[in-house]
């Protein structure tokens, strides 16, 4: 059998509680925590929520969150064969799951 | 449980979609001329297009190193374009860029200088050293964060970011103002503007592997289109021939290999470790000459004939290069591959061609208006100026130099319109409601939108890739036909506070329209000319020297021909 990630997200925010859900998925050497969640998307469930647009090349800076209790990129994060904690930003205002409030209040509605 | 979100309703003189390069450029100017203005962008302000990721060069003829002007430039862009490029908006882009790198150089930009002239790489195509840059890597983040600098002083430049336009609203014929969802909290918007600027960059996201970011959906040629706006070329997608494909690597751009090969050449071998450009016309001898259309179609061709590497790709190879010449040039980025257990000096990588950069958008005439009244476009959004294949670098000086245009013209079509219709909330309900719609019982599940885009960038990168045919063509339409059916009218869930399920469903809406438009312009060319290239139509034909146009009726669009654009001194 081909090995696994085991990606243990929080989730929950805009009124649902917060609880942790566990998705297995498929590792290939060379994946960043990214690809895993986007992986989770179209294969698993698509509405867990998180923010990304460069994909990888570090350029946006909106896949900020915190791996592993450590606040990183998720785009160059490595994606490895063992349980991984995800959970959105601590420090900022929580919209959804991963998502947090990142943009400058000047620049909000 | 269900609430409706009251929708909030904003009002500018000119809207503009989208805050790249070419949105914060249009801001200033419109800012500048007098105007208010809403820089509204489905991500961060500057930091979420094209524009902060272009790594390498500007393409200008500031002759500033060496004799150069205009007319070489555009000299090189028509060759480059294949006989397709509406020559007025390439002489623009030729003639306008000088002055715009000059004013980002006197805006702090940091033109990477030379004995105090500011410095030209030769890049491919160009016939002379032409291209400027921010350090090898470093131009695209400079150039938007020197227009970010100089947009805070303007205050009448209002910034809104998590806001994604979903539909223009017209008004007795004229584009008044948009329908937007502000992503953050799920809640409609309706804009009232006096003149909107498109500035939402290409369409990248169509394919599975692209070097671009995610939010390049086409967006812009699908409001264009609905608003009644012609687009054109629009089956011109520029694949960008070495993108990297193997092994995987992670915090690395995809495009990463044009600053390596700018610098360091490096060999293209095929899977038997042979050079091969060759074959299909284009000597290589070690330097990077190759342009980018001729070099997709060789590996393309290559990979056909059986002669790929393990991942389907070619492989790009600098082992005969020292350790010390790669750190020398490189050290940085040689570490990084390291981490990533890539030792240049012992292996080749494998490269494939990406989606990079769509030549085709919105038809636009000198004043980047696009003949329908209050509606302009600008940056990448705008087709036309660079036909059939576009020169490395005149991508951002596309931006800047149209950006700048279109900011000045919607500021003064204010000024110089009487009694233009005002936005009237009755013709922006259909387009309010469809963002209100609430489905209780699911929350976006009941069809899952993100595997829908999956299939839709399968299919366009299998069928309407690089080099297409037409039953692949076809097979692609139904596939396409089909998703259209699955999608249905109406958004999954319900509004609610970052929905991506519900955010799909509307980027669908934007894809499948546009995806439709390129497949059907591409199986309508029958023949093959720079970006396009049909496996059962090879070579160009005389009779294709056209342009061919998307137009809007009746809630579809429909492909029709028309002679390309020349003007007077070029024609002479
Ligand atoms: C990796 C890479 C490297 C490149 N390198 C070069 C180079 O060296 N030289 C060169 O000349 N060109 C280069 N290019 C091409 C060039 O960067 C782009 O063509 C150009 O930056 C496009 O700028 P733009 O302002 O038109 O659009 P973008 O910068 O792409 O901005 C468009 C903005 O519109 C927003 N948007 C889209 N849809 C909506 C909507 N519906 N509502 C609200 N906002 C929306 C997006 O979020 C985005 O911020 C490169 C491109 C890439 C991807
Ligand atoms: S996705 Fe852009 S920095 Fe990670």
């Amino acid at each position: 059998m081909s090995e696994l990630a085991t990606l243990n997200i929080e989730r929950g925010g805009n009124g649902a509680t917060a609880q942790t859900e566990t998705y297995e998925v498929p590792f290939e050497a060379g994946q960043s925590v990214l690809d895993g969640l986007r992986w989770i998307r179209v294969h698993k469930d698509p509405t867990l929520a998180f923010r990304f647009s460069c994909i990888s090349a570090n350029a946006c800076k909106e896949c900020m969150m915190r791996i592993d209790d450590k606040v990183v990129y998720a785009c160059l994060a490595r994606l490895e064969p063992r349980d991984m904690h995800i959970a959105p930003l601590s420090n900022k205002p929580l919209i959804r799951d991963l998502v947090t409030e990142i943009g400058p209040p000047a620049e909000r509605l | 449980m269900t609430t409706t979100l009251e929708p909030t309703h904003l009002s500018t003189d000119v809207l503009i979609i989208g805050a790249g390069g070419a949105g914060m450029y249009a801001a200033i100017e419109a800012a500048k001329a007098g105007s208010n203005v809403l820089l509204a962008d489905r991500s961060l302000i500057g930091r979420s297009g094209a524009t902060v990721m272009a790594m390498m060069t500007v393409a200008v003829a500031l002759g500033s190193q060496g004799p150069d002007a205009p007319a070489h430039h555009l000299a090189d862009t028509l060759a480059s374009g294949r006989g397709l490029c509406d020559e007025r908006l390439a002489r623009m882009l030729c003639e306008d860029g000088p002055e715009c790198i000059l004013e980002l150089d006197e805006w702090g930009a940091g033109w990477a200088r030379e004995n105090g002239a500011i410095k030209s790489a030769h890049a491919p195509g160009h016939d002379r050293p032409r291209c400027v840059y921010v350090d090898f890597l470093n131009t695209g983040p400079a150039v938007s964060k020197t227009l970010r600098k100089v947009l805070h002083r303007h205050d009448s430049v209002r910034r809104v970011g998590d806001m994604l336009i979903v539909d223009l609203i017209k008004s007795k014929g004229v584009v008044t103002g948009a329908v937007a969802i502000e992503i953050s909290t799920g809640r409609p918007v309706t804009i009232a503007a006096k003149a909107t600027i498109i500035a939402t960059g290409g369409l990248t996201r169509l394919y599975r592997r692209s070097s671009a970011s995610f939010n390049m959906s086409g967006d812009g040629y699908a409001l264009a289109m609905r608003a009644g706006a012609r687009l054109i070329d629009m089956e011109f997608v520029q694949f960008f021939p070495i993108g990297h494909l193997a092994p995987r690597l992670i915090g690395l751009d995809p495009i990463m290999w044009d600053p390596f090969r700018y610098k360091l050449g490096g060999r293209l071998l095929n899977g038997n470790m042979e050079e091969f450009t060759e074959r299909y016309g284009s000597s290589e001898d070690g330097r990077y000459v190759i342009t980018r259309d001729a070099a997709t179609y060789a590996i393309t061709k290559e990979v056909a004939a059986g002669r790929g590497t393990p991942s389907g790709g070619a492989y790009l190879s600098f082992m005969h290069l020292s350790a010390e010449t790669l750190n020398e040039a490189f050290g940085p980025v040689i570490k990084k591959l390291m981490a990533n257990g890539i030792d240049l000096t012992k292996m080749p990588i494998e490269v494939s061609p990406i989606a990079h950069y769509h030549m085709g958008g919105v038809a636009v005439d000198e004043q980047m208006g696009t003949g329908i009244p209050g509606l302009y476009a600008a940056g990448e959004a705008v087709g036309g100026a660079n036909g059939a294949n576009r020169l490395s670098g005149n991508a951002i000086t596309e931006v800047l130099a149209f950006g700048r245009r279109a900011g000045r013209s919607a500021a003064a079509s204010i000024q110089n319109t009487v009694d233009q219709p005002e936005f009237d909330p009755g013709d922006a309900q259909a387009a309010l409601e469809r963002v209100q719609h609430a489905d209780p019982d699911t929350r976006g599940r009941s069809i899952n939108t993100a595997a829908m885009i999956a299939e839709l960038q399968a299919t366009m990168s299998d069928y309407v890739g690089p080099f297409k045919t037409e039953a692949g063509l076809k097979t692609a339409l139904e596939s396409i036909a089909d998703l259209e059916d699955r999608l249905g009218d109406v958004p999954p869930g319900q509004p609610g506070a970052f929905e991506p399920s519900r955010i799909d469903w509307f980027d669908l809406r934007t894809m499948l329209p546009v995806a439709r438009v390129v497949t059907q312009a591409a199986l309508a060319r029958t023949e093959s000319r720079g970006a396009h290239q049909r496996e059962d139509h090879p070579g160009m034909l005389d009779e294709w020297r056209c342009n061919q146009f998307v137009e809007w009726e009746a809630d579809s669009p429909t492909i029709v021909r028309g002679p390309t654009i020349t003007t007077q001194e070029t024609a002479a």
